[in-house]
């Protein structure tokens, strides 16, 4: 086999990012849906919640008076699809008057620890958003 | 290993830029596009925040988007270069990765 064929092989590392408050503009669910598409892929696939992002994940979100679906009981599934990196921004959430109490409680079981219940949301500072941000092979944005 | 950062929104209308030009790391370049270059013009508010990222980073605007805009190099905060689409090419064959801030 060619190294060539061998690279084709190693999981990526997919970061889908995530600006924008969900319902107004398509872009929240659009991403939902391409991360679910891309989970089928087994690729090494994280999520980042930044700026306006950050309300995609907000707890108690209803929309039965806006008549559109609510689709954020969708992010507790990732878990599901092996999506288990969900980064949040630290200064996100601060600048809108939120914490880590405001977001839904999202986790996944841990195969490689008998199972174990652990939270996908991972809060992380501007400057390591950066960071995660340069050590992927593809960014995705909406 | 390096990223290329586009940014194609007004920083008067959207955060793209604020938010991209607060993400980045030395050797990045940030290439301006489509709405996004009303952000490079000398005097504006962005002014002072494009010169400080041009510290760690290079930054370049689309030609043609400028030209679409009626403005011109001389318009711009110093340093900040004018590619054409092939130069956009270039940037992105030289960069591990582009990232786009919409």
């Amino acid at each position: 086999m060619s190294a060539e064929d061998m690279d084709d092989e190693v999981a990526k590392k997919f970061l889908y990012v995530n600006r924008k408050a969900p319902y107004g503009t398509i872009y929240a669910l659009e991403s939902l849906e391409v991360v679910l598409i891309g989970a089928a892929f087994e690729q090494d696939v994280s999520l980042a919640f930044l700026d306006d992002g950050v309300y995609q994940l907000i707890d108690g979100q209803t929309t039965t008076g806006i008549g559109m679906k609510n689709f954020s009981p969708t992010y507790r599934a990732l878990g599901d699809y092996e999506v288990t990196k969900l980064y949040v921004e630290k200064e996100s959430l601060e600048e809108r008057g939120l914490t880590i109490d405001d977001l839904m409680p999202i986790v996944y079981e841990d195969e490689d620890d008998d199972w174990e219940e652990k939270p996908s949301i991972r809060v992380v500072s501007r400057k390591e958003m950066a960071d995660i941000m340069a050590d992927q092979d593809i960014v995705l944005s909406f | 290993m390096s990223t290329l950062h586009t940014i194609n929104k007004s920083p008067f209308e959207r955060s793209a830029m604020a938010s991209c030009l607060a993400h980045l790391k030395a050797g990045d370049a940030v290439l301006i596009i489509e709405d996004g270059v009303v952000g490079a013009r000398k005097a504006t508010a962005f002014a002072a925040t494009i010169s400080a990222a041009m510290g760690d980073a290079e930054v370049y605007v689309l030609g043609p988007d400028l030209q679409a805009r009626g403005m011109n190099e001389g318009d711009l905060v110093d340093g900040v270069k004018v590619v054409d689409y092939d130069g956009f090419v270039d940037l992105v064959t030289a960069h591990d990765r582009t990232q786009a801030w919409l």
